[in-house]
């Protein structure tokens, strides 16, 4: 095994691994401050911060040095390289390279929305000089304000690491930005009239390192140090991208990806990024709802689920056969199987269905200029939109031995073959089909578990206030069958519940629902599940099918080694 | 544990000699001190007949200082909020309007600043946190309202505060940066003027002139 030295530790590394010395730091535990890299992107060594010291071990044993420092971003290792990162000189050079870095950049961090979480801020406090030695007056360039319809540019701001300019180049494809002018004038730029509207277009705003490229959505919205983060995943599309939620007081206030090899890499599309808005919709339901005569009224958990749990064991009793239940592909895996296991145990004879999925043309990056699909994907927009259609699926296969899609059940329900119907849907943006809402509110018992007010829950004969993904513990498994842990990072409006607690009660177990518990009695029963007995999926998740666990092993090690 | 012997050192009082045993010096000394007292010299405020004299640091209400073209200092950092021990400040930020003269050179300005003097413990950390000496506290003691929302002070009766104060004399304005980020509005800037302290063995704590790094 080739091993590398870095500060004096012995790293070993693969035989075929191609790192540089950034990443085999990282592997040692130590910390290479550097701006312009990103493992996403291609290397220009711009930044200077990475700078350290180079040199090789001969067989010999003897250490031969480089004169002067190397970015170690730009410098591949080999067996018996020597990188020293923590020298008077690696630290000197840090130092003066920070003092240039600072030199023009305006200390407005008070009105910085990346005050927090500022690659300058930190590595000032860590590696640069706390004072500024600059008699003249700063350099200031007018800010842009409209770089694209989600991005603002402060330009004064920015120190010239240039990856958004390659983000847009080599990720997305599409080039709108760039570098223009030349020296101390250089600034980030659109051509007149190009804005940067991509798809991907919000991510530049996390690979800035500092606050020049700022998010218009969340733009002195809120402190960053005072929001709480949760790990979670974008229930947008099939891809299932790893994310954080973050939120403060209950209210959420943005979303960012999170490295994730497995699912999709280092960014998310904005449809995600933006898409959550619905979560403090005034459309979300806060109460538990029943309908009395034709009029619905909301009313208490405590009075509204008995009466509705004992008309529902009473639905299925009469006439098993007669009573279907719908299951989103936007609920979680721990959801379904609540809900189906609760039903088959009442009847093995209660008919389970898939819920509506809404499904497209996938988008995949970078785009072309031709407009031909790109030789090497980068990040795939998934067509599908939703989150855990493969695990939903799973669960009714295990109870039924079949996925009933949600066409045939619709025309079921329409040709009045059904008394009964549990509706469990978390899909936002459902388009119920008018025929199918108005056979559904024709029938005996109609109970709708959702968030959102729609044409359905109107015509419910029971509602429960359910909760949108960001107030749920669950797992998603997304469409290479990667099962992921979601939790729950605020709490919804009103008296809505989460779903998984709903339904928990629903089945009359006792103590409270919690997602790794359920998580372990579904590996037990459910073959396809097995991975998860755990209970705990980790930041990365769990690869379900065993046929794709070798590469989803191999592409975790190259994710922590490029992390 | 008992006390050894050997530790415990015995005292007794002093003898008194003739003249301490008469009391008569101890009377004269303490009408001494009566007596240096007699000068009219008094030190008790007559408050509220009189209105007191606060010393110079007195922390009472709060107020919003201006800048010099009259519009709020404050640039919604909200560092005082996330420094308020009582958790009495709530500040909405929101964008300055672009190409307006009136905001010309600020990026960020607070839309809404409320303070509950009532849940205030006058501490003077929002004072202490602020970047660009926005919030300061004046000499205003006595603070009166008939409701609780009374006494919740938002930017416009923060800034009324600092009309009425700043020429009071006792508060003056205590700097007069304005802005934000001064270090680059210096007219002149020793050669070493370290916002923090200067290790001694950097090179730039050596160096025999400005600008330049000695080996």
């Amino acid at each position: 095994m080739p091993t590398v030295y870095v500060n004096n530790t012995p790293v070993e590394i693969g035989a075929d691994e191609r790192l540089n010395c950034i990443q085999v730091a990282q592997r040692a535990g130590v910390e290479v401050p550097h701006y312009c890299y990103h493992p996403a992107l291609s290397v220009v060594a711009s930044c200077r911060m990475c700078l350290v010291e180079v040199g090789e071990k001969k067989p010999d044993g003897s250490i031969a040095m480089q004169p002067k420092l190397f970015p170690g971003c730009q410098t591949p290792v080999k067996d018996g390289t020597v990188v020293v990162c923590d020298s008077d000189k690696v630290k000197a050079a840090q130092k003066a390279t920070l003092e240039y870095l600072l030199l023009n950049h305006p200390l407005d961090c008070p009105v910085c929305d990346q005050a927090g979480e500022c690659g300058l801020q930190d590595y000032s406090y860590k590696y640069g000089r706390g004072y500024s030695r600059l008699n003249e007056n700063k350099n200031i360039k007018p800010d842009k304000d409209y770089i694209g319809d989600q991005i603002t540019l402060f330009t004064d701001r920015c120190i010239i690491c240039t990856r958004c300019v390659r983000f847009t180049r080599e990720v997305s494809g599409t080039g709108e930005l760039q570098l223009i002018n030349r020296g101390s004038h250089e600034e980030i730029d659109i051509f007149p009239g190009e804005p940067c509207n991509n798809k991907l277009a919000g991510n530049v705003v996390d690979l800035c390192p500092v606050g020049a490229l700022c998010s218009k959505d969340f733009l002195y919205e809120q402190r960053v140090w005072w929001l709480k983060t949760k790990n979670s995943v974008c229930p947008g599309c099939s891809t299932g991208c790893s994310i954080t939620v973050d939120q403060n007081d209950d209210h959420l206030y943005r979303l960012k990806p999170r490295t994730n090899l497995l699912a999709q890499g280092y960014f998310m599309c904005d449809e995600g990024r933006f898409g959550w808005k619905y979560i403090h919709s005034e459309k979300r339901l806060t109460a538990p709802q029943q309908k009395q005569g034709s009029q619905q009224s909301a009313g208490l958990w405590d009075q509204v689920f008995p009466t509705a749990k004992s008309a529902l064991e009473q639905a299925v009793k009469a006439q098993p056969s007669r009573f279907a239940a719908i299951i989103s592909p936007w609920s979680t895996v721990e959801e379904a199987f609540l809900l189906a296991k609760t039903l088959k145990d009442l009847s093995p004879e209660v008919t389970l269905a898939l819920g509506p999925v809404r499904s497209g043309e996938d988008d995949v990056f970078p785009k072309t200029v031709t407009g031909k699909p790109p030789a090497q994907v980068k990040f795939t927009i998934r067509g599908e939109k939703a989150p855990n259609r493969k695990g939903v699926e799973q669960v009714l296969q295990h109870f039924q031995g079949e996925v009933i899609p949600f066409d045939t059940i619709a025309g079921q329900v329409q040709q009045q073959k059904f008394d009964g119907l549990f509706v469990l849907n978390a899909d936002p943006e459902v388009a119920w089909c008018p025929e199918f809402v108005t056979a559904a509110g024709k029938l005996k018992l109609l109970i709708v578990e959702d968030f959102l007010a729609n044409p359905l829950t109107d015509a419910a004969t029971y509602v429960f206030a359910g909760g949108a993904w960001a107030e749920k513990d669950g797992t998603f498994v997304n469409h290479a069958g990667l099962a992921q842990g979601i939790a729950r990072a605020l709490r919804g409006p009103g008296e809505a519940r989460p779903d998984g607690r709903i339904l928990w009660e629903l089945a009359g177990r006792s103590g409270l629902f919690r997602a790794a518990t359920v998580r372990q009695e579904i590996s037990k029963e459910i073959t396809a599940f097995a991975p998860l007995i755990l209970g705990d999926l980790g930041e990365q998740g769990v690869m379900l099918s065993s046929a794709n666990n070798e590469p989803a092993k191999e592409a975790a090690l190259a994710g922590s080694a490029a992390s | 544990m008992p006390i050894n012997e050997s530790d415990v050192t015995w005292v007794s009082e002093p003898k008194m000699n003739f003249w301490e045993s008469t009391f008569l010096p101890a009377i004269f000394q303490g009408l001494k001190v009566t007596a240096s007292h007699i000068d009219g010299h008094t030190v008790t405020q007559q408050y509220p007949e009189e209105p007191v004299k606060l010393p110079m640091h007195y922390r009472g209400v709060h107020r919003l200082n201006r800048d010099d073209q009259g519009r709020v200092k404050c640039v919604a950092c909200m560092m005082c909020a996330t420094a308020c021990p009582a958790n009495c400040i709530s500040i909405i930020a929101t964008e300055a309007p672009k190409n307006d003269p009136v905001w010309e050179g600020r990026d960020k300005y607070p839309a809404s600043f409320e303070l509950d003097e009532l849940r205030c413990i006058y501490c003077g950390m929002c004072e202490e946190a602020c970047p660009c000496d926005a919030i300061e506290l004046t000499h205003i003691y006595d603070l009166t309202g008939k409701t609780r929302e009374e006494m919740i002070f938002n930017k416009d009766k923060l800034l009324s505060v600092f009309d009425q104060t700043k020429d009071s004399g006792v508060d003056p304005v205590r700097t007069h940066r304005g802005k934000l980020s001064g270090t680059a509005d210096f007219q002149s800037l020793p050669p070493l003027a370290p916002a923090t302290s200067v290790n001694p063995d950097d090179r730039s704590a050596k160096a025999s002139s400005p600008g330049v790094i000695s080996r």
